[in-house]
């Protein structure tokens, strides 16, 4: 497999994760505008732990989990105070602080990032994202699941009907921040590096796209959303590395793919993958077989 | 100084959301295509649309570009989700393609004129009114007075004029408003046209003031402006200048204080810190911007 093959896969496999961790609290209808700061806080976490201590890699990928678990705990509560739009952008002030924090830990690197020597390769890079994506699956077919399903439709019906909405949303946010942390410990082991530049203003947003983009009324969905922004940009640009009529692509893949964005959302408004969309293929599997 | 510009994009930004409910990532695009217009007609040289113009007349075609690309940008996402899809305001839509138009716009100023920084030189930028001890810019004192003079304008057309009665009525139910006789997409681009003319000045203000301009300048000051639009209150226009000024204030204060490295920390912090004791702001309406998103 070519070293740009396996950068593109493991990038593609880093980012289902960490559009995991946006759709969890999504799916009980909180919008997560902080993606990076969980990732932030998994991926130093882990990068010292590594670095600085010599904790092997694979026990430090669940502790980087936990400590963004337990960070994303915490910040619930006063997070869940706040609504609608002062929600997304508590959230997304809670990301800046975490940059600016690490930004000024010297021990860490500081502004001139942290660099790790071990490497997550492509096989444990992909094994840990089947987890991931096999624990998202389990956990929406629990009673869990369905209690957050029920709070992302209506929360007063769900609350009527004897959920408990706040640790429903609790939960929710936390299991979503330690994906974001697992999410941040690969990034920052598969690349050797992590500063506060790479997952700056725009990453959090990107995230939350690419999940309000597939979808997230199905696990599905941020696979799909995933899928469509890390390989619709880099598809663009093979196309113009490839044939030279299509070589205006190389400068403006991204205005190719602004418009493909907005042509997506006007022709699937829900998402790429919906509800409706995933029961109407068993249907059909069902029939045929 | 900074405080005016945000206190501009500010009310861009709380205008569309006490309006439709519609968080504009669009605003950082408008900002930067204005400024980028005005620059690129303003000077002679070798880029394209290099045409020597006045910088007034570059400074009003930049506005013109950039209320040309909101009204665009109303077609593809609010009006779309709402006539095929009834109350857009129940999906984030009109936020993932507002987001999907920030990559065309600046992309697409990219292309055109690279992404290097470029020189902005306005005859009124080297003036400066010494009052007491204290040396204030002229395009700062500007746009600081123009801020409120335009906010003082936009609350009388809220509150006294048929347009923004219609427009009120929009803000509280929109079906409802229909059924009232208002029709709804002739009004709701009125509020795409001043957002984007609310940018496009607060954008030229910006480049005369730091006197360079690039594809990505209206990204932070955007980030920074929503944080005002927080502090003061989302769908208060007067809460919007406030918080704009005061996020400036802070920002520069603790750059002199601390140093660049920690300028983010004091901002968010206080919006968290505001958040938790005041979850709808300084003045903000109990209703608005807590509803489904």
């Amino acid at each position: 497999m070519s070293g740009y093959l396996s950068g593109v896969l493991a990038q593609l496999a880093i980012n289902i994760v960490i559009a995991y961790s946006v759709f969890l609290p999504a799916a009980a209808g909180l919008l997560n505008l902080g993606a990076a700061g969980f990732v932030l806080v998994g991926g130093y976490t882990a990068g010292g732990l590594t670095s600085r201590l010599n904790v092997p890699l694979l026990a430090a990928i669940p502790l980087a989990g936990l400590a963004a678990a337990l960070i994303a705990f915490l910040v619930s509560f006063p997070i869940l105070r706040t609504r609608g739009v002062y929600m997304v952008l508590a959230t997304f002030a809670f990301a800046e602080i975490v940059g600016g924090i690490l930004l000024n830990i010297p021990a860490l690197g500081g502004a001139a990032g942290l660099s790790v020597s071990a490497y997550a390769g492509l096989p444990l890079v992909f094994t840990v994202t089947a987890l991931v994506v096999a624990l998202v699956a389990w956990l929406l077919a629990t009673r869990f699941g369905l209690a957050m399903r029920a709070v992302h439709d209506d929360e007063n019906v769900a609350l009527l009907f004897g959920t408990n909405l706040r640790l429903t949303q609790v939960l929710a946010f936390t299991a979503g921040g330690a994906l974001g942390g697992i999410g941040g410990a690969l990034l920052v082991h598969q690349f050797n590096f992590i500063d506060v530049q790479t997952t700056g203003v725009m990453f959090s947003i990107f995230v939350l796209l690419y999940v309000l983009m597939g979808g997230t009324q199905t696990a599905w969905g941020p696979i799909a959303g995933a899928l469509f922004f890390t390989l619709v940009p880099e598809g663009l640009r093979r196309a113009a590395e490839l044939s030279p009529s299509l070589k205006f692509l190389e400068s403006s893949r991204y205005i190719v793919f602004g418009a493909a964005v907005v042509l997506v959302m006007m022709w699937r408004p829900e998402g790429l993958i919906t509800r409706t969309l995933v029961e109407r293929c068993y249907g059909l599997l069902r029939r045929n077989g | 100084m900074l405080g005016g510009i945000l206190a501009f994009v500010a009310v861009g930004f709380t205008l569309t959301i006490g309006m439709l409910n519609f968080l504009n990532f669009t605003i950082p695009a408008l900002f930067m295509l204005a400024a980028m217009t005005m620059w690129a007609l303003g000077t002679t040289g070798s880029h394209p649309f290099a045409a020597g113009l006045p910088w007034l007349a570059a400074a009003a075609l930049g506005v013109a570009v950039a209320v040309a690309a909101s009204l665009l940008i109303e077609r593809f996402t609010y009006r779309f989700m709402k006539t095929k899809y009834g109350d857009a305001t129940e999906h984030a839509l009109p936020l993932v393609s507002s987001l999907g138009f920030l990559l065309i716009f600046e992309h697409l100023v990219l292309t055109l004129w690279g992404s290097e920084p470029q020189r902005v030189e306005l005859p009124l930028a080297q003036a400066d009114l010494r009052i007491g001890g204290l040396i204030v810019g002229v395009p700062q004192l500007a746009s600081l007075v123009l801020a409120f003079a335009l906010v003082a304008a936009l609350s009388a057309l809220l509150s006294r004029t048929r347009l923004g009665r219609a427009l009120r009525a929009i803000a509280e139910n929109p079906d409802a408003a229909t059924l009232m006789g208002i029709e709804v997409n002739r009004i709701v681009p009125v509020v795409f046209i001043l957002t984007g003319v609310l940018s496009a000045l607060a954008g030229i203000l910006y480049a005369a003031s730091y006197r360079t301009v690039s594809p990505f300048i209206g990204d932070d000051v955007a980030a920074d402006a929503i944080a005002g639009m927080v502090l003061g209150g989302l769908g208060n226009v007067w809460g919007a200048i406030v918080g704009g000024l005061l996020v400036g204030m802070v920002k520069v204060l603790a750059i002199s204080w601390f140093g660049a490295e920690i300028e983010k920390i004091p901002v968010w912090g206080l919006l968290l810190l505001l958040l938790v004791v005041k979850p709808t702001g300084l003045f903000g309406h109990a209703r608005i911007g807590k509803g489904k998103f």
